[in-house]
Parts: structure tokens; C-alpha cells; sequence
């Protein structure tokens, strides 16, 4: 173990993990995969839209809204499980209930500063998303050290996550029966109302991302598609936030829906791309991270971002190889076109 | 006498009151002791820098502070906010491999290797937009995450390692400015002055290719190198602001200072300074309460600090701030309240042949369409402004000199832009009147001479109506002064 890229081992690296059955990395690729794939849904529209920074935004000013709710939650004695007497909901559930409104709250409201500050000063839009997510960054961080014994989030699992830690997370159970760790229930759940919520409103979603203006005209309602894109989207983001962190999700948001764009110039065959760039992503990173003893979130960032420069390399409009190829039978045929041409004039 | 004998019950009591109110304030003043003595030792230990982890952190901050404001206010006005950011996220594999080198904390090869990565990341951004159609912001993103992924893939194997010095990694993503050593001060300070010196130097040509990129090509100044050259020195300084702020919070002090500059400034040199005086204030601040709390990250409260700044500009900056710019539209709507008034009670007036010396206020609700009370109020508020006076009992109103020749100079703005629009742009008389109803509260005195004189000094407007000339509104003053004549000072319709 004292060299840095530990040497491939075929076994250790592929048969190993899954010898014992699924009951470790089964959950954690599920994980990394429904995170992925959610990020991934959800990025393809903020990709088209010009929000990628939004986003950027968001998974940080998410982290105020988490923290206050879990102090907020704290302080109202929300039913937590008492020794010996079985709880009515399970452990865990309020508090992620809180999170989850708390970072809604918080997605919200820096959308409103940002507007905020970018309508009212002559202060431009980059500047006023910078100011604003920084800010309610730091004052996040802030109050996590302040009241470190109440808010049970861990500042450096706030950038990077902890994956790993997904199995032992207590498992919700029906009856006696338990199905899957609490965060990858709440992570499936919050997949399917995406994909639910895009197939229902695919059109609105569409037609407002590419023409606003026409959007209008038939009756959509922009700002409400705008409002509810951020408020779902920190939705997703606090229900990765603790297995990725702040930063690793802004990547799992941006490269599927940009891998995508570089295959396909149809919006449902992207997300089709997409969703194969998330297992695909998740698989890979998982095995690398596994190969090399390292963060799996970080691994899962790494191989996405291998990933986006495959599809870049083979992008059949604006990749290098396809380009080369396309300039060379472009000069032949107008070496041949031009040919009589200049037999004529000479 | 008679409350001396009222009080004489108390005066045995007197000692007792005394003694009762001197032992509570003495608890008091223990009490507030001990709440004070840590935060006021804190304050004095801070004050008196005698701590040298404080000196040098503060030496940091200061550092950090100018450079940071300096090099963010060329990142706000080129509208590259974000760049900052990027930046500070994608140098985090360099600070890794920067670490592998030689396997401890050594702050020049992590120099080194952080602002290649920081450069790489930006090359890659430039690339991706250049030869693909994916646009700037999916591009900053992608690479942000993209190599902060790579960062905690290697710092999780730098974990691993057994060998080396590993204490002081972590500081890199929230910022210890207490962690700073000699090392470090020194390093700043020599980036510090190269990157002043190189903006001294070439102040003139990044000032030209920051704001107007076609103009710097046109007379020779070479806009790439010099992009390029402001992207290294940014690196260098991002990299060497992480130990005290952190890889996340490093974007908010090059935007923060830099937009709080750019609310109270309007001069390059001056949001330059103003961006450093924040810049080193925030950067103190940040260290101040930070110290205050013990064992808090720096970089949080140094941001809030700036922020805190930027707040107060945004609400109070003396030309661009929220009140001002209010109070600018407030005064603003208010004149041309006063201003359709005016115009209004010359309208009636014009409409009675000018045979009457003011107008009722009835009659004048009566043609704004207003109700007897908002007209009323517009009254006195004419009045206040000394533009007219009321009647005793509010039934009439009188125009002053000053009102007069206000109302006369808004009719005629109004009906010589109507006539221009009808004669020299081809407009239907019909479609002429709101366009002027929205500029005669705009045009200056200058224009609408060189109007008249463009329209050969037209005296009727496409409806029929007089335009008033430039010496009926010099003389309705004299003539309207001296009292008992008729409203003569503008030429009457015969």
C-alpha cells in the first residue's frame, strides 16, 4: 500500500466487491447511480438553458438551508425516537423532512437574490450569482461551527461526500422488513418524480428552455417552469448533498446533459444519452475507486469526466475525428468540382 | 419641607438601599467580567498583535485583500465573475500533485503545481468553447467539478500514503489563516508585488482590452498576450489566497470586493483602490472574529465580512446605491407630476383665452380626470415647490412667474416635437401626441432651440395650436409680476 496508483489486480478490483452479494456496493452503486441519473435528467434543461452556474449556485447555498433546518428541527422536538419504544416514523425521516424543505427555501431564495441584486444594481448576473452563493456559503460554514454538537453535517463531507457510508445508513423497513437504506429510498423517490415531472410536463419544459418568447405566446408560464426548475433542483441536490457533497454534484449535474448535447441534437434521445452516461459514470467510478482506494464520488467525477471527453473525441457534429474526416472528403470533392472549372478559365 | 418629612421614613433605610445596590452592582460588574474577560483579552491580545501566528495571519490578510480586490476588479468589469471561481476549484489536483512532489508541505512546489492545474482548467474551458457548441457556463462547470473530482481522488491516496507530512492538506478547502508561516508571508508578499507591479506597468493596455477589446487590436495592443498574461497572475494569486480562505470562498473575495468598488465608483483607479480598501478590511475582519471565536475557519468570516461591506453599498453607495437610485426615480416622478400639472392649468387657461387670472381647482380635476382630493394635493404640492398659489379657501389656483414660464416651456417642448415628428419624420398628425407627452419632460433648453430653428421657427403646432416662443416665456415673468394686469406675456390667440 505505500505506492500511490496501487497495481491492477483484476480480482480485487472486479470479483472481489461483488463475491459477497450486493449488501455493500450493490447500495452504493444504486446510489451513485439514481444520483446520476436524477442530476443527469435535470441537468440536460439547465444545460439548455444557460443555468449550469445556477446550478453551481444552488449546491452551494443549499448548505444555510440544511443547517437551519436541522437546528430549527432541533429546537421544535420534531418526533424523534425515543429509547426502547418503537417510533411511529422511522429515525431520520423528520430531519430529512426539514432538509429537504430547508434547502427548497434556500433554492428559492437565492434565485430571488440573484434577481434581485442583478435587476435593481448595475451589478451584472455572473457577479450577483457569485456574491450571493459564496455568501450564503460561508454562512453556512459558519453556523455548522457554531453549533456543531446540534447540526450533525461535517464541514469537509460538505465538498466531497461520503458515499461509502451509504449500507451502514439505518435501513427503512415495512413491517419487519427491511428494503434499502433510508438515503437511497429518498434518492429513488426523488428519481421518479423527476422522471415523472419531466415526462408530464415535457412540453412545457421544452418549449419554454428554446423559445421563451414563444412560451409566452401559447400560454406557458416561464417564470413558474423557472422557479419550480430551481426549487425541485435543490430538491436534488440536498438529497445527494451528503453522499457527494457541494462541489462533486455540480459535475454529476453538468457532464451527462453535456455528453448528451455533444451526441444528439434531440432532447429525448439526450436524455436517453444521458441516463447511459449516469450508469455508465457510476459503474466506472465505482471499480476505479475500488482500484485505487480512494473517495468514490470523487472516482464516479472522474470517470464522467473521462466519459465527456469520449463523447467529445467520437461526437459525430463536433468532434475532432469526424471533423478531420468530414474536412478531407470536403477538399477532395472540391478539388474535383473545381477541377474543369479551372481547365475552363485557364 | 413637605416631601422631606414624606421621605423621612426611608432614612433608616438609606444604608441598607445603599448596600443592597452596591452589592448588585458589584455582582453585576462580575458578571459582566466574566463574559467580558475572554472576548476583551481576546480584543487586546488582538490589538496588541503580540500573538506572532496573529501577525503574520494579518500580514496574510492584508496581502490577500489587495490582491484579491485588485485582480477581481479586472474579473467584474470583464464580466469573467465566475472565471474566479473556476480557477480556484480546478487547482486543487496541482495542490495534490504539488504535494507529491517531494512529499510534504512544500508551499512553493504546490505554488507551482496549483497554478499549472489552475491554467490548465482555463486552456480546457477555452477549448471546449471554442470547438464545441456547449456554452461558457456549462464549461466553467464542467471543469470546476471536473478537476475538483480529480483533487479528491488524489487527496484520498495522499491519505493513504504512510510517509509525509499530511497535517495542513485540509486547510485548503475552508482556509486557516493562523496556519500561515514565514514561508507563506513571504511567497504572498512577493506575488503580491509582482502582480501590482505588472498592473502598474501595463495598467494602460488592460484597461483598453478591458473594456473595449476591438479598439486595444486597433492600435496595436496585443489583446491575447495580455489575456493570457492577467490569467497567470490570477492563478498565482488564487493559489496563493487558498491557505487563507480556502479553494471554495477564494471566487467571493475577488467578486466581492470588486462589485462593492463598482457601486461606488466609476473611475478605473478609484474602484482599483476602493477594491483593495474592502478587500483588506473583509480580510481583517475575517481574521478578527475569527480569532474572537478560536478554532473558526477564516475564509467563512472574511466572506460574510465582504459581504456585510457589499450590503451596505448596495443599499447606501452614494450614486449607485438602492436609496439613491430611489430617491433619483422618486424626485424624478414627482417633477413630472408637477410638471403635467402645470401643463394642464395652462391648457384651461389657453382654453379661457388667458381672460382669467387663475383657474378653479374643480375645473382642473375636471381635465386631469382626477378625483377633487388627488387634485387638492397636487395643489399643494405645486405650491410648496413655489410654482403656484392657492386660493384662501383652496377653490383657485394661481400660477407664480416661476409656473408660468415652467408650463409655458413644457407646452412648447410638447408642440414643437409634435410638429417635428409631423414635418421632418412623416408622422400622422394623429400618432404624434403620446410620443411628445413622454419626451417634453426630457428635452433641454439646447434641443429645442435647435428645433425651432430645424422647423424654420413654426409658430403653430399640427393641431392649430401656438407654440409659445422663447420671448413669451422671458417675458410672463415681468409681465405676470406686476399686479392688476391681465395674463399678457403670451401671444393671444386673436
Amino acid at each position: 500500500m505505500n505506492t500511490l496508483i496501487l497495481p491492477w489486480d483484476w480480482h480485487r478490483v472486479v470479483i472481489e466487491p461483488w463475491s459477497l452479494g450486493t449488501s455493500v456496493y450493490g447500495w452504493i452503486l444504486l446510489m451513485g447511480f439514481l444520483i446520476n441519473l436524477t442530476c443527469g435528467l435535470i441537468g440536460n434543461y439547465l444545460i439548455l438553458r444557460r443555468m449550469a452556474l445556477i446550478g453551481d449556485a444552488i449546491s452551494h447555498s443549499v448548505l444555510p438551508g440544511m443547517a437551519i433546518a436541522f437546528l430549527v428541527a432541533g429546537a421544535w422536538q420534531l418526533p424523534i425516537a425515543t429509547e426502547g419504544t418503537p417510533s411511529p416514523v422511522p429515525e431520520g425521516l423528520p430531519h430529512s423532512m426539514a432538509m429537504v424543505i430547508g434547502a427548497g427555501i434556500a433554492g428559492i431564495v437565492t434565485g430571488l437574490i440573484i434577481e434581485w441584486i442583478h435587476q435593481k444594481s448595475r451589478i451584472k448576473q455572473d457577479a450577483a450569482i457569485g456574491i450571493t452563493f459564496s455568501t450564503l456559503f460561508a454562512l453556512g460554514v459558519v453556523i455548522i461551527s457554531l453549533y456543531a454538537d446540534k447540526v450533525h453535517l461535517d464541514a469537509d463531507c460538505v465538498l466531497h461526500g461520503e458515499i461509502a457510508f451509504i449500507p451502514l445508513e439505518p435501513f427503512l423497513t415495512i413491517g419487519t422488513h427491511p428494503i434499502a437504506p433510508a438515503p437511497v429510498v429518498q434518492m429513488g423517490v426523488v428519481a421518479i418524480l423527476t422522471a415523472l415531472g419531466i415526462g408530464l410536463f415535457y412540453k412545457e419544459l421544452l418549449v419554454s428552455s428554446f423559445d421563451p418568447g414563444l412560451a409566452h405566446a401559447t400560454g406557458i408560464r416561464a417564470d413558474w417552469i423557472h422557479y419550480g426548475l430551481m426549487i425541485w433542483l435543490s430538491v436534488v441536490v440536498v438529497s445527494a448533498f451528503e453522499s457527494v457533497g457541494a462541489i462533486l454534484v455540480i459535475a454529476m449535474l453538468i457532464l451527462p446533459g453535456a455528453s448528451a448535447s455533444l451526441l444528439s441534437q434531440r432532447l429525448h434521445i439526450m436524455l436517453a444519452w444521458s441516463s447511459l452516461h449516469a450508469l455508465l459514470s457510476s459503474l466506472i467510478g465505482l471499480h476505479l475507486a475500488i482500484w485505487w482506494d480512494t473517495s468514490i464520488a470523487g472516482s464516479m467525477v472522474v470517470a464522467g469526466s473521462s466519459l465527456f471527453f469520449l463523447c467529445w473525441l467520437i461526437s459525430p457534429s463536433q468532434g475532432p475525428l469526424w471533423r478531420r474526416l468530414r474536412r478531407k472528403s470536403s477538399t477532395d470533392t472540391k478539388a474535383a468540382a473545381t477541377q474543369p472549372l479551372s481547365k475552363t478559365y485557364s | 419641607m413637605n416631601h422631606r418629612g414624606l421621605l423621612k421614613p426611608f432614612n433608616n433605610l438609606w444604608p441598607l438601599v445603599l448596600f443592597w445596590i452596591g452589592t448588585w452592582q458589584a455582582r453585576a460588574d462580575r458578571i459582566g467580567e466574566m463574559v467580558d474577560i475572554s472576548l476583551k483579552d481576546q480584543f487586546i491580545r488582538f490589538a496588541s498583535l503580540e500573538d506572532p501566528a496573529l501577525r503574520f495571519a494579518l500580514a496574510g490578510g492584508v496581502i490577500l485583500g489587495i490582491l484579491c480586490g485588485m485582480m477581481g476588479t479586472f474579473l467584474v468589469v470583464r464580466k469573467l465573475s465566475l472565471v474566479g471561481d473556476t480557477i480556484s476549484h480546478a487547482v486543487l489536483p496541482g495542490v495534490a500533485a504539488g504535494f507529491l512532489w517531494n512529499m510534504e508541505k512544500d508551499p512553493l512546489a504546490i505554488l507551482i503545481g496549483a497554478t499549472l492545474a489552475g491554467l490548465m482548467g482555463m486552456v480546457l474551458v477555452s477549448q471546449l468553447t471554442r470547438h464545441t457548441r456547449l456554452k461558457e457556463d456549462t464549461a466553467l462547470g464542467m471543469i470546476l467539478a471536473g478537476f475538483f473530482g480529480v483533487g479528491i481522488c488524489l487527496m484520498g491516496m495522499i491519505q493513504r500514503l504512510p510517509t509525509g507530512n499530511k497535517s495542513g492538506m485540509d486547510k485548503f478547502l475552508f482556509g486557516q489563516a493562523a496556519a500561515l508561516g514565514w514561508q507563506e508571508i513571504q511567497i504572498m508578499a512577493l506575488v503580491g508585488l509582482i502582480a501590482l507591479s505588472m498592473i502598474y506597468l501595463f495598467y494602460k493596455e488592460l484597461l483598453v482590452s478591458s473594456f473595449d477589446v476591438s479598439f486595444a487590436r486597433s492600435i496595436r495592443i496585443p489583446v491575447d498576450w495580455i489575456h493570457h498574461g492577467f490569467m497567470l497572475l490570477l492563478a498565482f494569486a488564487i493559489v496563493i489566497s487558498l491557505e487563507a480562505v480556502g479553494v471554495v470562498l477564494v471566487s467571493a473575495m475577488l467578486i466581492i470586493p470588486a462589485a462593492t468598488a463598482f457601486l461606488l465608483s466609476d473611475r478605473m483607479h478609484w474602484m482599483l483602490l476602493w477594491a483593495c480598501m474592502v478587500g483588506v478590511m473583509a480580510g481583517v475582519g475575517g481574521i478578527f472574529f475569527s480569532f474572537l471565536g478560536q478554532k473558526l475557519p477564516t475564509g467563512p468570516f472574511m466572506v460574510l465580512s465582504a459581504a456585510v461591506l457589499f450590503a451596505l453599498a448596495l443599499f447606501f453607495a452614494p450614486r449607485h446605491g438602492m436609496l439613491a437610485r430611489w430617491w433619483l426615480r422618486r424626485s424624478r416622478t414627482l417633477r413630472i407630476q408637477r410638471e403635467n400639472a402645470l401643463k394642464a392649468v395652462f391648457h384651461i387657461m389657453e382654453k379661457e383665452a388667458f381672460t382669467k387670472e387663475g383657474v378653479t381647482v374643480i375645473a382642473l380635476a375636471r381635465s386631469k380626470g382626477q378625483t377633487l382630493k388627488t387634485t387638492e394635493m397636487t395643489c399643494r404640492e405645486l405650491e410648496r415647490a413655489g410654482l403656484a398659489t392657492l386660493s384662501h379657501e383652496e377653490k383657485a389656483l394661481y400660477l407664480t412667474p416661476d409656473g408660468m414660464r415652467r408650463a409655458q416651456t413644457i407646452v412648447r417642448n410638447h408642440r414643437l416635437w409634435e410638429r417635428y415628428l409631423t414635418d421632418a419624420v412623416n408622422y400622422a398628425p394623429d400618432h404624434v401626441h403620446d410620443d411628445a407627452e413622454e419626451i417634453e419632460h426630457i428635452l433641454g433648453e439646447d434641443t429645442v432651440r435647435m428645433l425651432e430653428r430645424q422647423l424654420n421657427f413654426v409658430d403653430r403646432d399640427p393641431h392649430g395650436k401656438p407654440i409659445p416662443t422663447i420671448q413669451d416665456i422671458a417675458s410672463s415673468g415681468q409681465t405676470q409680476a406686476s399686479k392688476g394686469q391681465g395674463m399678457s406675456g403670451y401671444r393671444n390667440p386673436s
